[in-house]
């Protein structure tokens, strides 16, 4: 490694010269025009922001995440709908948080946009709203058993229909379950396997 | 070579085309770039049949179900079906610790492993705020180049094959080949890389290795060039390609398509210059972009951004340095309790990472937003009203790797 005896003089910044940490902590948002503009436009929605990295979260209501999608297009150019997804806190109440990312073109800008839901709490669907949502949602529905009320569409998308469980909750075993629907079609005819409450299904820890 | 019109050959084919088109099957190019169907008259009543594409289809690329329902040869409406590779990438992320997590990318967009890897560590690397160093960045800058080209190539390639253009094929797959050398003496794999680290890179380059690159590259752009000659003026080419699955600017937006596809609706949107990472800002290069956002327009597109991408490794090259190739990483990476999503520009569009850490070694939720996932939900959207024949020609346009899809 001769290579890397070279002196650090010329040449772009390099890791040791940048003594500054860049800041590691998140910081409140509240006054960021953006959420500001929110806040105008649908008080009582906004629930908290913060920004961390240079990436503002903004936490709303979950019943007005459908408004909330529909203002950021309409009033502040966030036409891009970049995803849809979850995060499972098990023990937390809500359950559920369900993470939407937007771009704005004209800003050149991200915003992440939060709610709570708790189990079996069903979230207003984007889909409507942002057509790029539709299959994100699916998926979030499929993968959390999250759903997602006015989806046109709301079946699962990764696993089968009639599949019991939801893979990416927390609870749910890495190694998988055995669904035995292949093996026994005439125990379970629909194709989803045992359900969780089956004595008949093999124990998986 | 001109006629009494002051056409060329490609634009009379291209003008009788439509004019041919329009009347046959009802199909014409629209100013606003938005297909229109208009009924035409039929002897029989419409009979519709539903049909199932694939999963096993040589042409899906993959295992890519779609349940067509048709009237005769037109297509009324496509369901995709997808899934049958999922392997729960996500939940295995959730298992490991962040450096275990690179392998795993390399088997979602299989073609293009050292973007995957790239996006991965960029998001942990934001996390932890770690600053990479300068031949790091341009290494990485290299081999996302390097993958973008031999991505590119495959998809002319195979997606030659669908049309019936097998000659093309042989010539991509030669130079994905020796790009797949060079991967290969730089970290020992051809197709599952893992060839960068949370911080910098796992190696530095072989003697020699910069040296035959250069060679190589110079002598890319004449290869193109027969890329070139194979297609762009072949007239079966163009039949089967110009005025299918067009997409406008805007609803390319509201369908969150990016990459390729995007830029050739005419919107000039690529996250190396909308968002750079790594040394993107300093380099330059132009971003490919056409207007009528039909299958063509996208293979136009691709093949420029080839050649761009032959302009930015030559700009690397020129510019490495010795160095140090990891930044100051700990041993165990334990990022701060916190979330992040960070991005690059996939060959096939916006490869992003959104990773939630709870101050453990291990990430507590790992999600991809893949792009041909989003990309293919779109499919319906443009196979509508077109013959299953020009389905085959959509689902090579959008450049979908089933891996990605499914995760």
């Amino acid at each position: 490694m001769a290579e890397e005896k070279a002196p650090p003089s010329e040449g772009a910044p390099r890791s040791g010269e940048a003594k500054a940490k860049p800041r590691l902590e998140a910081r409140d948002a509240s006054s960021h025009p953006w959420v500001e503009a929110m806040r105008a436009a649908l008080p009582d929605t906004v629930l908290a922001a913060k920004e961390f990295a240079g990436q503002v979260t903004v936490t709303v209501a979950r019943d007005g995440i459908a408004r909330v999608a529909r203002h950021l297009k309409d009033s502040q150019d966030f036409r891009y709908c970049v995803d849809v997804t979850a995060v499972d806190w098990k023990d937390r109440q809500p359950r559920f948080d369900v993470v939407y990312h937007f771009y704005s073109f004209s800003k050149n800008a991200r915003l992440r946009v939060k709610c709570g839901a708790a189990d079996g709490e069903a979230v207003p669907s984007i889909a409507t709203v942002f057509l790029a949502a539709n299959w994100s949602e699916r998926e979030t529905w499929d993968m959390f058993g999250i759903p997602f009320a006015g989806h046109p569409d709301p079946r699962r998308i990764l696993t089968w229909e009639g599949f019991h469980g939801h893979p990416l909750r927390k609870d749910f075993p890495v190694e998988g379950i055995d669904t035995g629907a292949a093996i026994y079609p005439e125990e379970w005819p629909e194709g989803g396997g045992p359900s969780p409450d089956d004595p008949n299904r093999k124990a998986v820890s | 070579m001109t006629d009494e019109r002051g056409l060329t050959d490609a634009e009379r084919d291209e003008a009788e085309y439509f004019a041919r088109r329009a009347t046959d099957s009802g199909v014409a190019r629209p100013a606003s770039g938005v297909v229109e169907h208009h009924e035409s008259p039929t002897l029989f009543d419409v009979q519709e049949m539903e049909l199932n594409f694939g999963p096993q289809h040589p042409s899906t690329h993959g295992v890519l179900r779609l349940v067509l329902k048709v009237d005769g040869e037109k297509i009324i409406e496509a369901k995709p079906d997808v899934g049958y590779l999922h392997r729960g990438t996500e939940k295995l992320f959730e298992t490991e610790t962040y450096p275990m997590g690179i392998p795993h990318t390399d088997r979602m967009d299989y073609v293009a492993a050292a973007t995957n890897n790239h996006a991965f560590c960029l998001t942990v690397e934001k996390l932890l705020g770690v600053e990479i160093p300068r031949r790091a960045q341009l290494v990485r800058v290299i081999l996302d180049e390097l993958q973008r080209l031999s991505s590119h190539l495959v998809w002319l390639g195979t997606s030659g094959i669908d049309l019936g253009a097998v000659t093309p094929f042989w010539y991509a797959f030669r130079e994905r080949e020796q790009i797949l050398d060079f991967f290969e003496e730089y970290c020992g794999a051809r197709l599952t890389l893992n060839c960068m680290r949370i911080g910098g890179l796992p190696f530095d380059l072989t003697p020699g290795w910069v040296e035959r690159l250069a060679e190589f590259i110079d002598d890319l752009p004449a290869r193109i060039d027969d890329y070139e000659q194979l297609l762009t003026d072949n007239r079966i080419w163009k039949k089967r390609t110009i005025g299918i699955g067009v997409i406008s600017a805007e609803e390319c937006v509201e369908w969150g398509l990016t990459g390729p596809v995007l830029r050739a609706s005419g919107l000039e949107w690529d996250l190396r210059r909308a968002q750079p990472y790594e040394c993107y800002d300093e380099l330059d290069f132009a971003i490919p972009t056409r207007s009528n956002g039909d299958t063509y327009d996208r293979y136009i597109v691709r093949v420029q951004e080839m050649r761009q991408s032959v302009r930015i490794v030559k700009q690397c090259l020129a510019r490495l340095e010795p160095g140090e190739i990891r930044g100051k990483v700990p041993r165990v990476i334990k990022p701060v309790a916190e979330e992040t999503y960070a991005s690059i520009e996939s060959p096939k569009g916006e490869l992003g990472f959104y990773c939630v850490s709870n101050g453990t070694n291990r990430p507590y939720r790992m999600h991809c937003r893949p792009p041909s996932f989003i990309n293919l939900q779109a499919l319906p959207r443009l196979a509508r009203g077109h013959l299953i024949s020009d389905l085959v020609a959509l689902i090579g346009t959008i450049d979908i790797v089933l891996g990605e899809v499914d995760r």
